[in-house]
């Protein structure tokens, strides 16, 4: 028998292909579809309470999406035939065609806006800084120093579009995701047309839940008092989405369990005994339940405030965690039982090799590094003039 | 309108970054995919020359049966009809090329016959599968049966 694993495996099921870096892939661009639908909830939706998280979110986006594809270069043997993707993309392929949805995002939709919504301060920083400092200023005008006020309302106007064009951007780029699981037709666990939706409402949880903790956290940091006002919206949105996404994954659950098609017997044990601890009491009860009470209560009741910022830090902490749980569920649950429906592997995962656990903690401390280099450059605080635009 | 212009022409920067890195990323695609990408399929038809120069290893079923008369006959009358020459002897161009200059090793038969025949829940009822080490007390397969006609 070999080792950590049970009943009937086919030789090429015994050990997993898609490692822990596989979960983190979904994980980080989730991040970067949630936290951009936080922030066109004030642009579009003019939700003005969330405003001083706005550009925070825009900036979370952009530092998760940078390293969103490193996970995946990391788990290739040739990472550098990647590139071979875009300059002969073959349109079967979902991943080449994800290459592609990444790239809109990346350069029309979230660099675009963020130029948009920081100009007037690059030109101004352009002016008044000296040093390396200031050439990335003034690389960053593009030679453009107008910022009269007719020139900031046709920047509004235009940042607008852009974050209408970005909304279903950032579905697709999230949704594209779910969509590469979901169109595994040969996986009974992935394949599910329900997959895109529920990773794409997750993704929303995640993102919302991130920009929360990371708006306390920063607020903290810099000793200033936190908006009650956002955070209490932000908390609302966080429990609306994850009402639908809980739902969702709850219809998916009914489904499977009703259609009971010849994988439900081997998926079902799976749940209750390799499965039982990440996904039934990480994401299940801590990732989901307990949070959802947590915000369900304040919109229920009224905390003072200190218990309320508590209770939304533990609840967006465990959102985190959860939904963590759910993309390793996804991804290496997938792997864990035979196409036989007779049998189950074990995931071991290494410390210090290209796929193990330290690159893939190192990956996911990478965008805090980045997102602390970027509110260098381009600070979002806007203390003072939260409602000002 | 023209202050309509003036207070719009910025926006036409990011628009000329972003075409220039189109027409930058254009011009490495022109520069480094082969001319003829795509003639016969999603693949660079030069790839078939370089297929085409590796040294060819199996000689095929016909080279063997050339000269292996009473081998392919009994092979052709039992269960194994179907299975090449080289299957279980291995690749053998070089053999065929020139057959006293590359004498083929006889196959190992101890580990030979249970890649096939060794019992595992995913094969077929039918198919003849047994467990090695209980099955024949040591002995060689071939001490009772015939390879290429496999009775016993």
């Amino acid at each position: 028998m070999i080792p950590g694993v049970d009943g009937f495996m086919y030789p090429n099921e015994v050990e997993l292909q898609w490692s822990v870096l596989i979960v983190l892939y979904p994980y980080i661009t989730g991040l970067v579809a949630g936290a951009f639908i936080l922030a066109s909830l004030e642009r579009v939706f003019k939700v003005e309470a969330v405003r001083p998280t706005y550009r925070l979110a825009l900036l979370t986006a952009l530092a998760f999406l940078l390293v969103a594809p490193l996970p995946l270069q990391l788990h290739l043997g040739h990472p550098e035939r990647s590139f071979e993707m875009y300059l002969t993309p073959h349109t079967s392929s979902a991943m080449a065609m994800f290459g592609f949805v990444y790239l809109w995002y990346l350069t029309v939709v979230l660099l675009l806006e963020i130029w948009l919504e920081y100009r007037a301060e690059i030109v101004q920083l352009a002016q008044s800084t000296a040093g390396p400092k200031g050439w990335i200023y003034r690389l960053l005008t593009l030679g453009s120093y107008n910022i009269s006020p007719a020139a900031r309302r046709m920047d509004d106007k235009v940042g607008y579009a852009v974050t209408v064009i970005g909304i279903p951007s950032a579905f697709l780029l999230h949704g594209y995701v779910g969509f590469i699981f979901g169109s595994v037709k040969a996986n009974p666990w992935w394949s599910t047309p329900l997959m895109p939706i529920v990773f794409l409402f997750s993704a929303m949880v995640s993102g919302i839940a991130a920009v929360m903790v990371l708006y306390v956290v920063s607020m903290k940091l810099r000793r200033t008092p936190i908006d009650m006002r956002c955070l209490d919206t932000i908390a609302r949105y966080l429990f609306y989405t994850f009402v639908i996404d809980f739902t969702l994954e709850m219809l998916d659950l009914v489904h499977r369990t009703y259609e009971s098609d010849e994988s439900f017997r081997s998926l079902d044990f799976m749940v209750h005994t390799r499965l039982w601890g990440s996904q039934v009491i990480l994401q299940i009860f801590l990732g989901t339940l307990v949070p959802l009470l947590l915000l369900a209560a304040n919109q229920l009741f009224r905390f003072p405030e200190g218990r309320r910022k508590a209770m939304y830090m533990t609840a967006g902490a465990l959102v985190l965690v959860g939904i963590f749980a759910m993309r390793w569920n996804v991804v290496i649950g997938g792997q864990l039982f035979s196409k036989s429906f007779l049998g189950y592997t074990t995931y071991k995962m290494a410390l210090g090799t290209r796929e193990g656990l330290l690159p893939a903690i190192l990956l996911f401390l990478l965008p805090f590094a980045i997102f602390l280099v970027l509110v260098e450059l381009l600070p979002p605080w806007q203390e003072g003039k939260a409602h000002e635009a | 309108m023209r202050r309509w212009f003036r207070d719009s022409a910025h926006l036409i920067r990011p628009a000329l970054v972003l075409m220039a890195a189109l027409v930058v990323f254009l011009a490495i695609r022109t520069a480094i995919v082969p001319k003829a990408f795509g003639q016969y399929g999603h693949y660079r038809p030069g790839a078939l020359d370089l297929v085409r120069q590796h040294p060819i290893a199996f000689a095929g079923q016909d080279a063997c049966l050339m000269c292996h008369d009473d081998e392919a006959k009994a092979r052709a009358a039992g269960k194994h009809a179907h299975v090449a020459c080289e299957a279980c002897h291995g690749p053998l161009a070089q053999h065929a090329d020139d057959p006293s200059a590359h004498v083929p090793k006889l196959p190992e038969v101890a580990n030979l016959c249970r890649r096939c025949h060794e019992q595992d829940a995913a094969k077929p009822h039918n198919f003849p599968q047994v467990i090695t080490a209980e099955h024949s007390g040591g002995a060689a397969c071939n001490d009772c049966h015939k390879p290429h006609n496999p009775h016993l």
